[in-house]
């Protein structure tokens, strides 16, 4: 079977979750080819790559794909795959693919399983990925080929890099693009996405107002966390929406989460439980988050939190 | 002509229950409500409908009977009319997304709005779909939408990652997967609760679109709820001493920083 992985680049790199799931097929003794799609800049980005374990990497290049476009990118990607007879086509779940991805399945016709956390890719291609926000999990087979998935970052093991994969360029196809992105906006501060960060410190309502949300921030950057919140602080005001997690906000699963002054609402609970290790520090002993945390510390957060940034600065002074 | 896609989900708080079979999920003694992006999206077709005085706005759902509940509750809201595309049992994302965009196709829609994604089944893959079978430009996540005079193009602000937007231009058609904190869903009012009751709402099968339960195309088994956590350390002393010790077992034993 034909396999594709499409591979994401950020600043010139590509992202991890793509070398996620290139490790993952090798492990089930898959071989794959890479896909980037973009402008002058993929080829670079490709030489980012080549320890990853495709066994090439295709390089879809053209001058209208230099900036993201959803028709874009799935014209390119269905113009290069339906002259492949891919049998599966993998991707990691970011917020781009989530964009792109459902229009190239629609356009080859087929299924698609967003966000898993297993896959399977042999001679059937299944996948289990969680649903109600990970309240449950259900595994879904493909009846129609190919396979179209997204996967959840930070989830599959990453194998360490090695060997070389040969870059092929092909010229790409970005037909007509209609709707088009004519103005990037920068973030103020240069922040990790929550759904794709290692470590991530939430405040919830108990933070009192947004002013305070800067004690998490100043934790967060000592050991390069992104900051996240409960849906009771983003109600109240004291963080924006792009910051929620739970049901009705990002569904995470970073290696560690700290959840500070979070009591845990079932749908808060639901956006984080795959988390790897969870930490949680409230005032009260019964909020149910601490049914969930690895390590629990019952106290105020206006004390701990200044307190571990400082235990985290300890330790960055000593590695 | 403005239309709203909606589809009609357990309340976040519902505690989820899986079949014996692990078949599905337990569809009794389930709360049900508009899925809650779904209600952003209503709203912001309201807005849009006094904005660029279009003439009406269209809701459209597909699922079981119950679901035109949530027709229901969006005529209380001041939507104009209602479609239910009826279905029994599950429908996959693709059959979903080729019968949706059939009935807007039919129905002469313009302008889609839809939530991001439906917390439900959380695939954010609906929208990709119609706006495929369409062949119409799409925008998703949108955080912001500003029509310009004419009411044929627009302007949408999306979140990418990381706080980073883009701002895309798109003129009509379009669809449009809106975020939540694009607006503030109003209430039904009681005389629209009243005059929602009395509606007509418009119902299609899947064979009136040419489809059926088998255009799906993949199959759904195996539910499970998630793994236990084995239970946790709590950690004792003054604010310091937690600090230290945490850090001391997520270096040591955790290995995750």
């Amino acid at each position: 079977m034909n396999i594709f992985v499409i591979g994401e680049a950020k600043d010139g790199k590509v992202k991890r979750v793509t070398h996620e799931i290139l490790s993952e097929l090798k492990r089930q003794g898959q071989a794959a080819t890479m896909v980037l799609v973009g402008g002058a800049d993929a080829e670079a980005a490709a030489q980012s790559a080549v320890g990853m374990g495709a066994s090439k990497i295709v390089v879809l290049a053209h001058e209208a794909l230099t900036q993201y476009s959803t028709e874009g990118y799935a014209n390119a990607l269905h113009a290069y795959l339906s002259t492949q007879t891919p049998g599966a086509i993998l991707v990691g779940a970011t917020a781009l693919a989530k964009d792109y991805l459902p229009r190239l399945a629609a356009k080859l016709q087929v299924g698609i399983a967003s966000d898993c956390t297993e896959i399977k890719v042999g001679s059937a291609v299944t996948a289990r990925r969680p649903v109600f926000a990970g309240k449950v999990s259900k595994q879904v087979e493909f009846t129609a080929m190919p396979a179209v998935l997204s996967v959840r970052p930070n989830v599959l093991p990453v194998d360490a890099a090695g060997g070389s994969s040969p870059v092929e360029k092909v010229a790409a196809n970005a037909g007509e693009i209609r709707a088009k992105v004519v103005e990037v906006k920068a973030a103020a501060s240069k922040k990790v996405d929550l759904t794709e960060a290692d470590i991530i410190i939430s405040g919830g309502r108990s933070l009192k107002n947004a002013e305070n949300f800067k004690i998490l921030q100043d934790c967060a950057d000592v050991i390069g966390a992104a900051v996240g919140a409960s849906r009771a602080a983003v109600d109240a005001g004291y963080a924006p929406h792009d910051m929620q997690v739970g049901q009705t906000g990002k569904t995470v699963s970073p290696k560690l989460y700290i959840a500070c002054g979070i009591s845990g609402a079932i749908q808060h609970l639901a956006g984080m439980r795959s988390s790897k290790v969870i930490v949680a520090i409230d005032k009260n002993p019964e909020a149910p988050i601490f049914q969930r945390a690895d390590y629990g510390i019952v106290g105020d957060l206006f004390e701990v939190v200044p307190a571990l940034t400082e235990e985290f600065k300890k330790l960055k002074a000593h590695s | 002509m403005l239309f709203v896609l909606v589809k009609q989900v357990p309340d976040t708080e519902t505690k989820i229950r899986i079949k014996g079979d692990k078949s599905g999920i337990e569809t009794n003694d389930i709360k049900w409500i508009i899925n809650p992006y779904d209600e952003f999206a209503i709203e912001e077709a309201l807005k849009t409908k006094d904005k660029v005085k279009a003439p009406a706005v269209t809701v459209v759902t597909l699922g079981p009977d119950r679901a035109v509940e949530a027709l229901r509750t969006a005529l209380a809201m001041g939507v104009d009319n209602a479609i239910h595309v009826k279905t029994e049992g599950e429908t996959d994302t693709f059959t979903a997304g080729k019968a949706l965009a059939e009935v807007l196709k039919k129905e002469g829609a313009q302008v889609v709005f839809a939530g991001k994604q439906a917390i439900d089944d959380d695939q954010a893959a609906t929208f990709g779909y119609v706006a495929e079978f369409l062949n119409w430009p799409s925008v998703s996540v949108v955080a912001k939408i500003e029509w310009d005079a004419s009411g044929t193009s627009l302007k949408a602000e999306r979140e990418v990652e990381g706080g980073t937007r883009f701002i895309v231009q798109s003129s009509v058609p379009v669809l449009l997967a809106v975020d939540k904190g694009i607006n503030t869903p109003r209430y039904a009012s009681l005389p629209g609760i009243m005059k929602a009751k009395k509606k007509e709402i418009k119902t299609y099968s899947l064979a009136d679109l040419g489809l059926s339960a088998g255009s799906a195309k993949v199959k759904e088994s195996d539910y499970l709820p998630p793994p236990d956590r084995a239970p946790g350390k709590k950690l004792t002393g003054d604010a310091a001493t937690q600090a230290r010790e945490l850090v001391k077992l997520l270096r040591e034993e955790a290995k995750v920083i």
